[in-house]
């Protein structure tokens, strides 16, 4: 059976729904990017999924036994606990230093071992995060908008560890993310959400969809465009509308 | 040895301090101190209780401080931020109390549990905080893991399987222990200093919230018996005088943190 199954799924937020109607399942070992405007309902959609957020209606099922290793869009840690990056990556279970060790050398985070949390920059803190996801052995990777704050090179090896990770452990990535020029390459299925799923496919049918351009602009064409998009959002809620409009119907 | 009254008061006290030191650095890091303050001005309309029901001070206290918690929980869910809430509670609780009491026609003295009187703890009563002790140390060893998850994020809690709200539950109901077996020691003005001091004074010297809590019990243990012995040496009430060793250690180890850097 698949992973994650949802169905029906429904969220509301002070009598705003933020997203409805919305059914998709996780397969073993695939590569799902959630991709959205701000506020299409990207991370509410990941939360629900990972069990970290109830759904106002619709169902949410994990596999028999299934371990998620999830990654936040960022950790708000207070600075009144002092914790270790080796202790934080006991939470929540402990773990043998080797393991720790492998963990760390794996997103490149080796030398950060006795460093306390609170002096981390944003990159070695998403690396930390993910290295404490990993030794969850988890069967489903979740990413909350893992590049934030990357720069662009930071971003292209990220995206690339991710897609080793996955040969590696077999496991499934189900990843939140607006820079769709980097994601759309490495990802077997992206999700292109609005409220709702407005579309869904490889990145190829995903990119030439309507739906999708009227989420993500269509002056230009192909993996340019959707790059410039990124710095010209100006554009983002003309088009929203549209295709709210046009998926309701 | 229990017979003396002066041994009674040091157990009191020290069993007061550690409960209090133990579950401190969690008021910390989830920014209850406002919140077991609540509860503490609460203790007194909880002492009217116990009179107007003849039930213990303990349990009087005990109800109080959980009314406290179902009132914020209400309040909160009714749009009132968190502070103007526990504002309103914590002085209506105090307010109702003090009438309350007066109205009982009790011969007490409020301000013995306003400041606490260690020095007429009885046997039951010290049997009582020992209870709590080791009822709070029981609990954070059975619920330590998911305690600290939750503490670090309630994402990270909710994907590995722990439900936040049963640990911000267990910790509402260790508070409401402590701060009910706290009101004979230090009294409910000063039972947060308490909370927040000792833990506050950890703080710089550790690098794990293992090491903050045995840290912060260190330094409560110590308040007690040096705020003690300094009552009975100037003659000054216990329980301030308790919360005033705390403070200069709090100093201290401040001093210590800076001179480090």
């Amino acid at each position: 059976m698949s992973l994650i199954e949802a169905q029906g799924l429904e969220r509301r937020f002070g009598g705003e729904t933020v997203l409805h109607g919305v059914n998709l399942s996780v397969e073993r070992g695939e590569i799902v990017t959630i991709v959205g405007p701000n506020g299409s309902g990207k991370s509410t959609l990941l939360r629900m999924l990972a069990g970290a957020l109830t759904p106002s209606s619709g169902t949410v099922t994990h596999a028999k036994g299934l371990v998620i290793g999830y990654v936040p869009q960022k950790l708000t840690l207070e600075t009144g606990l002092p914790m270790s990056v080796r202790r934080f990556l006991d939470v929540p279970k402990r773990q043998s230093d080797a393991d720790v060790i492998h963990a760390l050398k794996r997103v490149s985070a080796e030398t950060l071992s006795a460093r306390q949390l609170e002096g981390l920059s944003g990159g070695q803190m998403q690396r930390v995060l993910l290295a404490r996801a990993l030794l969850q052995k988890p069967d489903v990777l979740m990413l909350d908008e893992p590049t934030q704050g990357l720069d662009q090179t930071g971003q292209a090896d990220f995206y690339r560890m991710i897609e080793e990770l996955r040969q590696e452990l077999g496991c499934a990535v189900m990843m939140v993310s607006h820079e769709l020029h980097v994601v759309m390459s490495a990802s077997d299925r992206v999700i292109c959400l609005n409220g709702h799923i407005c579309c869904q496919g490889t990145p190829e049918i995903v990119q030439s969809a309507p739906e999708y351009r009227a989420l993500f602009g269509t002056g230009t064409h192909g993996t340019l465009a959707l790059y410039r998009h990124e710095h010209d959002h100006t554009h983002d809620h003309v088009h929203d509308e549209n295709c709210a409009h046009g998926e309701d119907a | 040895m229990l017979d003396d009254f002066a041994a009674r008061a040091l157990f009191a006290a020290l069993g007061v301090a550690m409960a209090a030191g133990l579950i401190g650095p969690f008021v910390v890091w989830r920014r209850m101190a406002y919140f077991g303050d609540a509860m503490a001005h609460a203790a007194i309309l909880g002492v009217a209780l116990s009179f107007g029901f003849a039930i213990s001070v303990f349990s009087g206290v005990l109800l109080s401080a959980l009314l406290v918690a179902v009132l914020f929980l209400t309040l909160t869910h009714r749009n009132q931020t968190s502070d103007s809430a526990l504002g309103v509670i914590a002085h209506s609780a105090l307010a109702f109390g003090l009438v309350a009491v007066a109205m009982s026609r009790q011969a007490v003295n409020v301000e013995t549990y306003l400041f606490g009187d260690v020095l007429t703890v009885a046997r039951s009563d010290l049997a009582m905080i020992w209870q709590v002790l080791l009822v709070v140390a029981a609990w954070l060893i059975w619920r330590w893991r998911a305690l600290v998850t939750w503490i670090v994020s309630d994402d990270l809690a909710l994907t590995s399987g722990y439900h936040p709200k049963r640990e911000e539950l267990g910790l509402i109901l260790a508070l409401a222990l402590v701060v009910a077996v706290g009101i004979k020691a230090v009294g409910a003005l000063l039972i947060t200093a308490m909370l927040i001091i000792p833990a506050a004074s950890a703080r710089p010297h550790v690098r794990s919230p293992e090491a903050m809590v045995l840290l912060s019990v260190v330094f409560a243990g110590v308040s007690a018996f040096g705020g003690l012995k300094a009552a009975f040496m100037f003659d000054t009430p216990a329980g301030p005088s308790i919360v005033c060793v705390a403070a200069v250690l709090f100093i201290c180890s401040l001093l210590v943190s800076v001179i480090r850097r």
